[in-house]
């Protein structure tokens, strides 16, 4: 199996996708805290707006690289026989690409 | 290197952890380790929130009543400390990337800031949603 992220570029991914993810939220509280959307309309209004939708995007994107070098390290530290090994590779793999696909649903498929 | 070797199968291994001595950091770094297993547990959960609030009026209004249930604001505030716990020790280790805090006393200080602040954001949740 050919390694996805590993070494420094694992490290480097783990690095990127944290800052992103950081200032993401930082924005997003900020947002919160100044003008607070206090309907769903003002809410929805504010997610599908297309800046919001492109760079909640790229968060979970950041997400999704953040958890598989960080999940892939506690299963290469934890389970040693290489078949559970591999297994538990490849559900974490299905499963984080399940997540990105039901995001970009979300915020791209479901409603205009 | 087969006496090396050897010797190393002889090694014993002491795992109670109960007794083991975690000095501050190690704390802070295995949670690190603990809070980000629970983020990611807890992703599934936050797009189901985010698909529910997005969908219409009524499921909208449906998230926000979740915050009447105890349990659910209890669990809220237990996933602010994850989320600080795990924020802030992850901007730890990106400050000893860049040389700062990476000696063993600015480390074991900024792991107490760590660990208290993590439990200070909580705080501050539970204020706000009791």
């Amino acid at each position: 199996m050919r390694a996805t992220f590993t070494g420094l570029r694992a490290w480097l991914v783990q690095r990127a996708s944290a800052v992103y993810m950081l200032l993401f939220i930082v924005f997003f509280l900020a947002h919160f805290a100044v003008d607070p959307p206090h309907s769903y309309s003002a809410w929805h209004a504010w997610m599908t707006s297309s800046g919001v939708r492109v760079i909640t995007t790229i968060f979970f994107a950041a997400l999704l690289a953040h958890a598989w070098v960080g999940l892939r390290d506690v299963i290469l530290d934890y389970s040693h026989p290489m078949v559970f090994r591999v297994c538990l590779l490849v559900l974490l793999g299905f499963a984080l690409m399940a997540v990105g696909a039901w995001i970009v649903h979300i915020l791209w498929m479901s409603r205009g | 290197m087969r006496y090396a070797s050897a010797s190393k199968r002889r090694r014993p291994v002491f795992f109670n952890l109960a007794q083991i001595q975690m000095p501050v950091g190690a704390l802070t770094s295995i949670t690190h380790r603990v809070t980000g297993i629970f983020l990611a547990l807890g992703v599934p959960f936050g797009i189901y929130l985010l698909d529910l609030s997005l969908e219409g009026p009524q499921s909208y209004a449906r998230v926000t009543r979740l915050f009447d249930n105890v349990a659910f604001r209890a669990t809220a505030v237990f996933f602010v400390w994850v989320l600080a716990h795990h924020m802030l020790a992850g901007i730890r280790h990106l400050l000893s990337d860049i040389d700062i805090g990476s000696q063993l006393p600015a480390a074991r200080r900024s792991a107490w800031v760590v660990n208290l602040g993590g439990i200070a954001v909580a705080m501050l949740a539970l204020g706000v949603l009791l």
